[in-house]
């Protein structure tokens, strides 16, 4: 039956020639091979949380006076609303951490250099996509914690000279975080948001397909030298079929998550009652968090949060152009790049321990 | 006048001009305000000694008033001889037997407090004379207490100020300075534990632990400058002034009529009045602390709808308590149940309308709010221990979706292995 399929498309649409660079095209292996699977499974998240994400919209109600109801409704209610809720939020989490955890091994294997610069850059405007999503998606249950949390972080973002506050105002849909806040939030979650990830994500995944994948700096010297050396896979099916095995290990870790830890729903926001004492943001913006408090509050003539402020503003800008600053000769690949990211990733873990911790 | 025809200096001379009249201003104003009183007092030892400190945070003085408005004399005078003499109208000490006719003077009249404080009442005068301090000092009793025992003098406060005598924080312990003096109130048949049992009550705890205001202190129920005691019989009048759904039940009830009877003080006689305590269910009870029993004799009607009562208090109580238990181990599962909890809230209500309902002492009434408070609980329980079925259903189907994914997984590998091999 297959072979019939088959036959009826490659009489209409050459599909033997649409597919074969899908045939022809090889991953390299190696010992740190195992690296490559994590962009694939930061994929299978992102399509997880779009698939769930679909089936929330359903139900789920944007409004000061509604949101909190319907999620309630959706956790409660709706058959199978409590599983799909959770598995949207410990998706999301998942997804954010893999995304992160694919640029360090990005990182440390060099595969950034040259000619991948623009999918490094592609990929850190994902990374903060993705960060973007947390943020707008945290307050649409309108629970306390997210309330506080969006008033806090509106307000760091309000902290940037110039641009800040109506940057906040605009944000917020008015001085304070209201149900206008909410609107907005949604909007940017389910519609702005999807739509630049999808572009960059095709933009992502076309360089990868173009450039093919990189292997660590060491071996393409050794390769490059002696190309008898060189091993690789079929990325179809041989590679695709592994990366089918992470990611339903991806898909078993998530139905553990969800189904032991449902995602908590938390008390309804009320915007006149005070801040819950230690408020915290989400995890992955607790670096940033922790940073900002252990700033001074005045650094010479300088206010400690805007010097905090546009300090990690400039070092995203950095990060973004990191890979113009990388030799673009494999022999010759700088030492300090790698340095600073040991360094990031030192700082990221230890900042966020030191803000979980933190009273 | 020669330097104002100077031509060549006009704005030196508008200059001079100008701080001839400030200096000329300042004498006047100084001259007007100038309180010699404080001069001296203000270096004397108590009870003569006031200081211009202790006399500015005075109400009075912050409206303008001055020694003078109440002692009478010439405060802008240097010489004391001037300042302090009769012809100036300097009346020295004030008897304390003037006291409150002298701070009536201003206070009973409406036109001249109302342009300090219009919602000031101007009654304290008449009302002071119908209490039972101001009956007896009218009758030559000088130790009862007058205006200034309360409300301080030199350094008097509003009541609205926390460091005020009157403020209601510290009204009892105002009170407390006479009536908890035994060695003061020898003379008077009254007891002086008063302030001891009410540092114990519940509207103290209300009042100085929680800082609510709204809870009674002495002069809630007594009254303040028409202090006396409530009476046996108007004690639920006082009582219902907060407690009004009680009071309503109470007014219906048979007790009423009984305790009426028997002249019983009403609420008193099962709560006392000074060091009343937050009632317990085992109020209803026949231990030390039920108060039924200490009438009604054992085996009676009354004693067994006191029993019927307290089951069904106890029902409601242990069935909201297992209902909370249950939905909290559901919610440690993670497992949402936030209607519930709100339900919870309904069955509390129940149950605090059930004792409220009690002092209708009409079983049938309370029984009402008994069985709705159960059928809230009941439906809670069910839902927590729905929820915990569900959960086992969830971990069920998780067992079941890692098998597959076991399976898909082992497959896959096994598959791979094939077509590498």
């Amino acid at each position: 039956m297959f072979a019939t399929i088959r036959h009826w498309l490659d009489t209409r649409f050459d599909w033997d020639d649409l597919t074969a660079p899908l045939r022809h095209k090889t991953v390299p292996t190696h010992r740190l091979s195992y690296w490559y699977f994590l962009g694939g499974i930061t994929l299978f998240l992102f399509l997880i949380q779009v698939l769930t994400g679909i089936l929330l919209l359903l139900y789920y109600r944007p409004g000061a006076n509604e949101a909190f109801e319907s999620v309630q409704y959706i956790m409660t209610r709706v058959r199978f609303g409590w599983l799909i809720r959770s598995i949207h939020s410990w998706s999301a989490n998942l997804m954010i951490f893999t995304a992160f955890a694919h640029m360090f091994s990005v990182l440390f294997l060099k595969a950034y250099r040259k000619p991948r610069e623009l999918t490094w850059v592609s990929g850190v405007l994902l990374l903060f996509l993705v960060m973007g999503f947390g943020f707008s998606g945290y307050l649409l249950p309108w629970n306390t914690l997210a309330f506080f949390a969006t008033t806090v972080g509106t307000a760091i973002a309000g902290q940037v000279p110039i641009v800040g506050k109506p940057m906040m105002i605009f944000l917020r849909g008015g001085p304070g975080v209201t149900g206008a806040t909410l609107t907005r939030f949604f909007g940017f979650h389910v519609a702005v948001l999807p739509g630049i990830a999808t572009v960059l994500i095709l933009l992502h995944l076309m360089l990868v397909q173009l450039l093919g994948m990189s292997v660590p700096s060491k071996l393409e010297v050794q390769w490059t030298a002696d190309p008898s050396l060189k091993q690789e896979m079929k990325f179809f099916p041989n590679f695709l079929l592994r990366e089918l095995m992470a990611w339903y290990l991806a898909l078993g870790v998530l139905g553990v998550l969800a189904a032991l830890f449902p995602w908590n729903l938390g008390v309804k926001a009320d915007p006149f009652a005070s801040a819950p004492a230690g408020i915290k943001p989400e995890w992955y913006f607790l670096f940033m968090f922790q940073t900002l408090k252990l700033i001074p509050s005045k650094v010479w003539f300088i206010d400690g949060e805007v010097l905090g402020v546009l300090a990690f503003g400039l070092v995203g800008l950095l990060w973004i152009l990191l890979p113009f600053f990388e030799s673009d000769e494999p022999s010759h690949v700088k030492r300090w790049i790698t340095g600073i990211a040991v360094f990031a990733l030192a700082y990221i873990a230890g900042m966020s321990v030191y803000g979980l911790l933190a009273k | 006048m020669a330097f104002l025809q100077n031509k060549q200096r006009p704005f030196s001379a508008a200059l001079a001009g100008l701080a001839s009249f400030v200096v000329f201003a300042a004498c006047l104003g100084y001259a007007q305000t100038k309180n010699s009183c404080l001069d001296c007092h203000s270096a004397l030892p108590d009870p003569m000694g006031v200081t211009e400190e202790k006399f500015s945070q005075d109400v009075h003085a912050q409206k303008g008033l001055t020694c003078a408005s109440c002692h009478g004399g010439d405060p802008t005078s240097d010489d004391p001889d001037k300042a302090m003499s009769r012809k100036a109208g300097w009346k020295g000490k004030i008897d304390r037997k003037q006291i409150p006719e002298l701070c009536g003077s201003c206070h009973s009249g409406p036109a001249y407090i109302r342009q300090f404080n219009p919602s000031l009442r101007t009654d304290q005068l008449g009302q002071y004379r119908t209490s039972v301090h101001g009956k007896r000092f009218a009758a030559g009793d000088t130790m009862v207490a007058v205006c200034t025992d309360c409300h301080s003098v030199h350094d008097l406060r509003a009541p609205s100020d926390p460091r005020s005598t009157v403020n209601p924080v510290n009204v009892a312990k105002t009170c407390a300075r006479c009536h908890s003096d035994a060695g003061y109130m020898k003379g008077y048949s009254i007891p002086t534990d008063q302030f001891a049992k009410y540092s114990t009550s519940v509207h103290h705890e209300a009042l100085a632990v929680r800082g609510d205001l709204s809870a009674p202190t002495c002069s809630t129920c007594h009254g303040n400058h028409g202090a006396a005691p409530p009476g046996v019989e108007k004690v639920q009048n006082v009582c219902s002034n907060c407690h009004a759904f009680q009071a309503q039940m109470y007014e219906k009830s048979t007790h009423k009529k009984a305790f009426e009877a028997v002249s019983l003080p009403g609420c008193v006689v099962c709560h006392s009045n000074h060091d009343i305590r937050r009632p317990t269910d085992a109020y209803l009870g026949a231990g030390p602390q039920g108060v039924c029993m200490r009438c009604h004799k054992p085996g009676d009607h009354c004693d067994q709808a006191r029993a019927q009562l307290l089951s069904g208090l106890s029902q409601l109580d242990e069935a909201i308590k297992s209902a909370d238990q249950a939905l909290s181990v559901a919610e440690s599962s993670g497992m949402e149940v936030g209607e519930a909890r709100l339900g919870q809230d309904q069955a509390r209500d129940s149950l605090t309308k059930a004792r409220v309902t009690i002092h209708s002492f009409r079983t049938d009434l309370v029984e009402q709010d008994i069985q709705a408070g159960l059928q809230i609980a009941a439906k809670n329980l069910q839902a927590g221990k729905q929820a915990m079925v569900e959960r086992n259903h969830r971990r069920f189907g998780l067992g079941i979706s890692l098998i597959a994914i076991g399976i898909v997984l082992a497959g896959l590998r096994l598959y791979i292995k094939k077509i590498e091999s």
